[in-house]
């Protein structure tokens, strides 16, 4: 059986960052990514970054992970293993591991869970029809595989994620026919969305997608305007011709491992679903089990990559590799850039989901607030 | 003010037949990516010869050929296509050298690779 100081799952963003600083502390890391390439959500971002600049904001995603996967690159007590689904975790903390047809068992003396998240859908009539892709797809196939999703898409969802996806889709050569938003308002910053603007591609805010039309593959949709309560409005149906849909509506945390771990789960909508409890050292309520990134609660690269630095920090500190002196300098220098990522009007939402997050119930596995799926 | 109202008019919208096929789908130039594909290989979809490149998703090569049907769902028989494309969500399973439930999206192209759409649950592999 293989086994490790460290064992990190994940290599977007958060994992890389928590390997880079752990190795940073002599620890020895190993992580472990079901992709064939390292970089997680951060290989498909052509865009350059918001967030803060001390984090590279006005870096591409790309090359953010080349600086990374160049900072670990260079030391020996850290290795990548790509193609590596890490699908369990047992009572005694061994984990099972399938690689390319094969089953492997390793056992590390820590664990950084940094599984990131997965995409939310929305159900409507016609949403399982081919051609109905999420917004992540999407980029994958064109930004990653050079293939377009399609020649004419609709998109669901004004977020930043939905408007940059959008823009990145006219780059490719692909018509974009609008962008429907259920809000009155658009989420995402204003330099995304005057972006779109200029461009003349529609946005119907206050819509909604009723149907996806076609037969074997999306021929169509039929979007409307919804009322003060939410609800469509039968008089403002129209139809839009498009043979691909994409669906931006959001993440939520990927936390399959954490729930086999036994972490306290708690439902947080601000946080996207169901996240684990945690600590300021990024610690788990379970005994070596640190989480960090999106997998921890969706935010954005940049928090995912301090927190990922502070499981590191904690998980070498926790194995005698790091004085405790270093330790609280260095925790305290990422904490403080991280709060003040979280501090602005845009952390708004994240901070009151941290914050229910620390008044949730610990040592069970429960649903707070009722479980609303929101998906 | 609702934005989007503004800019319409009609209740319909050049709503012309959309052709999925009218424009080649591999992206040639891009402003800020380069790609470069590895050999161009033949595989099988269907009984039917294909081509791609070798290394990309099973699911992209598909796409890219214009193949978006992947497979029949297990009750009603809907057609079925891919949707994470990062191997979370399984809607993009088909049958791969005899194997069901191989996930297309995250499933390297190779060579001679025989595909076939998956129906329901798929065939187990003794009776291939
Ligand atoms: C379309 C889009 C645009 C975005 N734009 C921005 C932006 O402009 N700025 C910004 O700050 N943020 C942006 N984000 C968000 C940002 O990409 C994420 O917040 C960030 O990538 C989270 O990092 P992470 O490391 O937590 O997770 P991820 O990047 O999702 O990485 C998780 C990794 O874990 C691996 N994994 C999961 N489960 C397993 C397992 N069981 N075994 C092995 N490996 C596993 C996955 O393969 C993946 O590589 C965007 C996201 C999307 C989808
Ligand atoms: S499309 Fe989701 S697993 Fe392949």
């Amino acid at each position: 059986m293989l086994t490790a100081e460290i064992i990190v799952v994940g290599a977007g963003p958060a994992g890389l960052s928590a390997a880079a600083e752990a190795s940073h502390w002599n620890a020895g890391v190993t992580v472990f990514d079901r992709d064939a390439t390292p970089g997680g959500q951060l290989v498909k971002q052509t865009h350059r970054f918001f967030g803060s600049r001390a984090q590279r904001a006005g870096t591409r995603g790309i090359d953010i992970i080349r600086i990374l996967l160049d900072e670990i690159g260079e030391r020996e007590n850290a290795r990548i293993v790509s193609g590596a689904d890490v699908v369990s975790r047992y009572d005694d903390g061994v984990l099972g591991i399938a690689k390319a047809g094969h089953w492997f068992k390793a056992k590390p003396e820590r664990l950084i869970l940094a599984t990131g998240a997965a995409e939310k859908t929305l159900a409507f009539p016609g949403s399982d029809l081919p051609g109905v892709y999420g917004a992540g797809a999407v980029q994958t196939l064109m930004n990653v595989h050079g293939v377009r999703p399609g020649q004419h898409v609709l998109m669901v969802g004004a977020g930043n994620i939905g408007l940059i996806v959008a823009y990145q889709l006219i780059q490719a050569g692909v018509e974009v026919v609008g962008v429907v938003e259920a809000s009155e308002r658009i989420g995402g910053y204003w330099v995304h969305a005057s972006k779109i603007r200029r461009l003349k591609i529609p946005i119907f805010t206050r819509h909604t997608i009723l149907q996806a039309r076609g037969k074997e593959s999306v021929e169509g949709a039929i979007i409307a305007e919804v009322g003060g309560d939410w609800a469509p409005i039968e008089s403002t149906r129209r139809e839009l011709s498009c043979d691909a849909i994409c669906l931006a509506v959001g993440l939520s945390p990927l936390v399959d491992l954490m729930w086999q771990s036994g972490c306290s789960m708690s439902w947080i909508s601000e946080l996207g679903g169901y996240v684990p409890a945690r600590d300021p050292s990024m610690g788990s309520d379970v005994d070596g089990v640190y989480v960090a990134g999106d997998a921890a609660g969706i935010e954005e690269a940049s928090a995912a990559m301090m927190e990922g630095r502070i499981a590191g920090l904690s998980a070498a500190h926790s194995l005698g590799k790091v004085s405790d002196e270093q330790f609280g300098l260095r925790a305290e220098e990422i904490g403080r850039e991280l709060a003040n990522l979280r501090s602005g009007p845009t952390g708004e939402v994240v901070r009151r989901g941290l914050s229910k997050l620390e008044r949730a119930p610990r040592n069970s596995q429960v649903l707070v607030e009722g479980g609303d799926s929101r998906c | 003010m609702s934005a989007g109202i503004a800019l319409f008019s009609g209740n319909h919208l050049h709503l012309s037949e959309v052709d999925f096929m009218e424009k080649e789908l591999r992206i040639s130039e891009h402003p800020v990516l380069d790609f470069s594909p590895g050999d161009k290989v033949q595989f099988w979809f269907e009984g039917e010869p294909v081509t791609g490149y070798l290394g990309e998703p099973v699911a992209a090569a598909l796409h890219a050929a214009g193949i978006r049907v992947l497979r029949y769902s297990r009750r009603l028989h809907r057609p079925r296509g891919f949707y994470c494309a990062i191997g979370n969500c399984s809607e993009c399973l088909v049958e791969i050298d005899g194997e069901p439930n191989v996930r297309s999206c995250i499933t390297p192209l190779a060579e001679g690779m025989r595909i076939r759409r998956q129906a329901g649950e798929g065939r187990a592999i003794a009776d291939s």
